[in-house]
């Protein structure tokens, strides 16, 4: 078994609301994620999924529980949890290079130093070509690799991303997903992505934390071995996969009984 | 009904239709054309006393006139500075103030309350005090200026600063940025062209402030020409002062606007 990277621990979640209420998001949910795999947080809308994944990142402060990255509890957020949005996050007044270079130069890291590493990560997302544009003259789908080059350069522990391609078009989106694989080979980072897309989730996943709604709770953690252990860049091979449409259908009654919960 | 169908593809007033360049510049042009024409009709005709209203060739002589002449560039010239010299005191106090309200709800929660209090008294009601405080030197003039433009342009920033996205904020953070960073290397840069456009919009105020501050109390400037010019019935003059104030702050906006293509070429639109 690969070495634990981050241990999320009995954790909960609630927001205050008007009143004196509170709503919880999220309650008691565990689970781990090993050094170097693809983790995806899967469930309807209400599951907490993207409160979980913003704990963790630093961005929300949990009610109870604990998150712990190498051993370590989590403090506000760190360049070690780098963080994808769905959102456009491109910084628009610097060139596609700046953009990837810029949380290496806030960290110190040696001007070229910085160069060489911005110019690796923007070949392994496909935009050499661009490396010196403006974000704002690029697609959405290019916008998106920008960052996720950006954050990558960065050397995080943990990529985080929050449904990072739900704002694509189904074509680039697909791209997308066999450019995470390219990453996960070529980086060998850990990633951690919020979707609620079954056949991403499916295609992409080390491990799936299936979450239940209002208030999400781990409902079950599904693992699927039906892939090979090197990753398959091609969608239509996992597809095709023996064992894949049985999981799908598996995850679809999950998620309808989750709808029909509420 | 053949005839309604076709004023519909080829009518006037189409709703959202955009129209040609040279339609616009025709039409740019038009309105102007009607209103001098009313101006000169309304003179030749004497519908107006030319005493009152002299005709606009009469206006554009003297103009000329009061620069070859009555040294009215010197006029100019302080009313320009009195505009500059303190339009840059209210952005360098504007600028980091506001942007620190957008950025941290603390500072907000402190200066907020106090800022738009401001906002509702009327600047010139400072005036007599003002003299009172500064005497009859530049001073109650900048001052004056500085108040009706200062609490507008904080308001102005610290509004664009809070409408910098959560997620660039946020991808700040993650990327390992401090609060200072976060703060001058993301948010500073986010909403620095809307910074620009607050400061174009407010110095058009600020040459309000001015011309009330020089007809009220100054004996220089485009404003105290216009004030000298009523005593002798010179109209002429008055409306040369008008023209020149409007002129000068038609050159200040494109200036602005050249500035801000020129630091934001990131906001072109590409050809």
């Amino acid at each position: 078994m690969a070495e634990v990277l981050l241990r999320i621990e009995q954790l909960s979640k609630a927001f205050p609301l008007a009143g004196g209420k509170s709503l919880t998001a999220v309650e008691n949910v565990s689970f781990t994620v090993e050094k170097g795999s693809i983790c995806i947080l899967l469930g309807p809308s209400g599951s907490g999924k993207s409160t979980i994944l913003r704990i963790i990142a630093g961005l929300e402060t949990q009610t109870a529980g604990t998150v712990r990255l190498k051993d370590k509890p989590i403090r506000g957020p760190g360049q070690d949890r780098g963080m994808v949005f769905q959102a456009y996050t491109s910084f628009d007044w610097m060139s596609v290079g700046k953009n990837v270079e810029f949380g290496m130069r806030i960290n110190g890291i040696p001007a070229a130093e910085r160069r060489e590493r911005a110019a690796h990560f923007v070949n392994l997302v496909g935009l050499s070509k661009f490396i010196d544009t403006y974000p704002s003259r690029l697609s959405g789908g290019m916008r998106q690799r920008v960052a996720i080059a950006r954050t990558l350069a960065n050397a995080p522990e943990v990529l985080l991303m929050d449904e990072p391609f739900g704002a694509l078009d189904a074509e680039t989106r697909w791209q997308m997903q066999e450019l995470m694989i390219d990453v996960a080979r070529a980086s060998g980072t850990t990633i951690i992505m919020v979707t609620h897309d079954i056949e991403e989730a499916i295609f992409l996943a080390d491990k799936i934390v299936f979450l239940s709604s209002h208030p999400g709770r781990l409902r079950e953690v599904i693992i699927p071995d039906f892939k090979p252990a090197t990753r398959i860049k091609a969608k239509e091979q996992v597809l095709e996969l023996p064992g894949y449409g049985a999981m799908e259908r598996k995850i679809m009654g999950m998620m309808r009984e989750e709808g029909e919960r509420v | 009904m053949a005839q309604v169908s076709d004023t519909r593809k080829t009518g006037l007033l189409r709703v959202r239709v955009p129209v040609s360049q040279w339609q616009s510049i025709l039409s740019a042009i038009g309105i102007w054309v009607v209103f001098f024409g009313i101006w000169v009709l309304a003179t030749q005709l004497a519908w107006v006393n030319a005493i009152l209203v002299p005709p606009p060739g009469q206006v554009v002589q003297t103009m000329f006139r009061l620069f070859a002449e009555q040294n009215f560039a010197s006029d100019v010239l302080v009313s320009v500075l009195r505009v500059v010299v303190s339009f840059a005191m209210v952005c360098a106090v504007a600028v980091p103030l506001g942007l620190a309200m957008g950025a941290f709800p603390a500072i907000d929660a402190v200066l907020s309350p106090f800022v738009a209090a401001w906002r509702y008294l009327p600047a010139p009601s400072f005036i007599p005090i003002l003299l009172m405080w500064f005497g009859t030197g530049e001073a109650p003039k900048l001052a004056l200026l500085f108040l009706g433009v200062i609490f507008f342009l904080i308001t102005l920033i610290a509004d664009h600063t809070k409408e910098v996205r959560k997620e660039l904020i946020e991808t700040a953070l993650t990327l390992g940025a401090s609060q200072g960073v976060t703060v001058f290397r993301v948010m500073l840069p986010a909403v620095l062209p809307n910074i620009l456009i607050a400061m174009r919009q407010m110095l058009a105020m600020a040459w309000t402030y001015l011309v009330i501050a020089e007809i009220v109390a100054s004996t220089t400037g485009i404003g105290a020409m216009m004030m000298r010019a009523r005593r002798f019935l010179h109209t002429d003059e008055i409306l040369a002062g008008i023209i020149v104030i409007g002129a000068l702050g038609l050159l200040f906006d494109m200036a602005f606007a050249a500035l801000h293509r020129r630091l934001f070429p990131y906001l072109q639109e590409v050809r």
